[in-house]
């Protein structure tokens, strides 16, 4: 399917490449998002891909669609080349106990499962980083297990502490800060996944895949503490295959 | 010689904002930055800073400031109502324009006449800068906080030379906020679009730095669409249509993608004019192409460089206002600027 080109005001243009959450168009988009990158657009401030479509930002003083439409319809033409990017894939450990996941036990019962059998869902499924937003650093990640899926809470949290790992309908994440929020909160992550301070500040990327490892309370403190000491660091969690 | 301005009360709100925090939408982090552009360089430029320093952004007024143990140089652009207090004598004195804040003394803002905020900037204001800007995002804590009483601000200690003034303001401006239609205008009917655009809205009491909600008629999602869709990246502008069908115009601070349809994008050029609308403030939009979008951006450009190039030195002569802020007038001295009213004790 071509993709469609739509203006979001004068200095956006989305390019959008389905409606759907689907890997299949993740990786158009992000076939498209290293093209943009590769070519060095004039006046392009950012570009920002989701789910579904790649949005370049730009400046309409040093820029124009005139200039830039016809520079992405032939990066498109190009785009289809496969990937060669490393894939990244994160082994997180996070705790489904107690205090740390206040909704288990009310997601089980409305899923008709044991806790044990949802953690055993949840943390045994490879996930897809589809993209980041409503958050600096909050990974919308999929696909959850289709036994686990529920529409957001009826009421929202006003505050839902940060690293709380969450699902709603079709999707998990992390929020990497205290928020309000209205997923359903089953575990919490003790890694940071935003710190301005580092080089990249946010901890996953469109296109990382995870895995959760569960992890006891003890251990949970435990890794909270090293990371804060500086003894173990946060690329520590991660894998990198080309 | 470094200086401090002291925050002596926040007011209706108040936080530093420069340009904005551009590059980290992939990763969720909004632009931020001062919601009115053109105020935002033109304080600056009155205060001898770079157009695009960080300077502090204020709401509706209630904001007081004070120059610590050294003089600092400070300029409100926006329609504000200034009052300068020295020695227990308090004067009015006009926006638009720099002043020299020796030390003890205070600069209040009582007011905001239109819109609902007025930019202070500080002559070399020296923040901390976190991701390439010093705007804060108040809801990540990104470089800091709302401003509260007892903050310092750090500056170099106001430096030598004539004030400035900008003699011709920006005015207000009634024309209809233009708008492109889209991402998402075929979500509505024909009909409903030409409705949105003849329909008066008010700003909701609903309006801060992530967007504001307008009242008004309800704009209906074409039948048979659910009135979401897969979230899609935001810029702010964006008007949002969720299913009770009061629209949503994001700002500086809205996070960076959503998943309400887009009916149409506020125009860069009078993205600022809209976002400084107060709550109960009438708005109207017109829709326009995508490309004279682009030329009104130039245009804007053209006409902010030309507000900049109108700034002027004050002359130190006979009306000398290093003299006018210096001497503890008696009440009923004319101000060469702003008449004197009566203050409100």
């Amino acid at each position: 399917m071509n993709p469609r080109i739509l203006d979001l005001g004068d200095r956006a243009i989305t390019v959008e490449f389905g409606d759907a959450i689907d890997p299949a168009l993740l990786a158009r988009v992000a076939a498209l998002d290293h093209a943009c990158a590769r070519a060095a657009l004039p006046g392009v401030i950012e570009t920002v891909p989701t789910f579904r479509s790649l949005t370049i930002l730009f400046d309409p003083l040093t820029s124009s669609r005139a200039e830039l439409l016809p520079a992405l319809q032939g990066l498109l033409a190009e785009a289809d080349v496969p990937d060669a990017t490393t894939q990244r894939t994160w082994r997180l450990p996070v705790c489904y106990e107690g205090d740390l996941a206040p909704d288990l036990a009310d997601v089980a019962q409305r899923c008709g499962i044991s806790a044990d059998a949802l953690v055993e869902l949840h943390a045994g499924k490879e996930y897809v980083v589809y993209m980041l937003g409503f958050l600096p650093g909050f990974p919308f990640m999929g696909d959850v297990e289709q036994d686990l899926r529920l529409p957001r809470r009826s009421e929202p949290r006003v505050a839902v502490p940060a690293g709380s790992v969450a699902i709603a309908n079709g999707l998990t994440a992390i929020y990497p800060w205290e928020s309000p929020g209205g997923w359903h909160l089953l575990a919490n992550c003790p890694v940071p996944l935003f710190d301005a301070t580092r080089a990249a500040p946010a901890l996953l990327a469109a296109g990382d895949r995870v895995r959760f490892a569960p992890v006891d309370t003890a251990e949970h403190a435990r890794i909270v503490a090293a990371l804060r000491g500086g003894e173990i660091a946060v690329e520590s969690f991660a894998q990198s295959t080309s | 010689m470094n200086a401090v301005l002291e925050i002596l009360a926040s007011g209706a709100g108040a936080s530093v904002q420069d340009r904005g925090r551009f590059g980290h939408r992939r990763i969720g982090v909004p632009w931020s930055g001062a919601l009115a552009p053109d105020l935002l360089a033109i304080a600056n430029r009155l205060a001898g800073n770079a157009t695009d320093a960080p300077a502090i952004e204020c709401f509706e007024g209630g904001q007081c400031f004070a120059a610590g143990d050294a003089p600092v140089r400070v300029a409100v652009a926006g329609d504000a109502e200034l009052e300068l207090e020295c020695d227990g004598e308090r004067r009015r004195i006009a926006a638009w324009r720099s002043l020299r804040l020796a030390p003890g003394e205070t600069v209040r803002i009582r007011a905001v006449r239109d819109g609902r905020v007025a930019m202070l900037a500080v002559a070399d204001i020296e923040v901390a800068h976190v991701l390439g800007s010093a705007s804060v995002h108040a809801r990540s804590g990104l470089g800091g906080h709302w401003l509260a009483a007892g903050e310092r601000i750090s500056a170099q200690a106001a430096p030598q030379g004539p004030e400035r003034v900008l003699d011709a303001p920006p005015g207000t401006d009634v024309a209809p906020f233009r708008v492109i239609p889209g991402p998402q205008a075929d979500y509505f009917e024909a009909t409903v679009f030409d409705a949105f655009l003849a329909t008066e809205y008010r700003v909701a009491p609903a309006a801060d730095r992530m967007g504001m909600r307008l009242d008004g008629p309800t704009i209906a999602h074409r039948s048979g669409v659910a009135p979401e869709i897969v979230s899609d990246a935001i810029v702010p502008g964006a008007i949002q249509v969720p299913g009770h069908g009061q629209p949503i115009v994001l700002l500086a601070d809205a996070q960076t993608a959503g998943g309400y349809p887009k009916i149409a994008t506020v125009i860069s050029a009078d993205l600022g004019r809209l976002a400084t609308r107060r709550p109960g403030d009438v708005v109207r939009f017109a829709a326009v192409d995508a490309v004279a979008g682009e030329v009104a951006a130039r245009e804007h450009a053209a006409r902010l460089d030309a507000w900049l190039a109108a700034i002027r030195p004050l002359p130190a002569d006979g009306a000398d206002l290093d003299a006018l802020y210096s001497v503890n007038l008696v009440g009923g001295v004319i101000d060469a600027l702003a008449p004197p009213e009566p203050t409100a004790d």
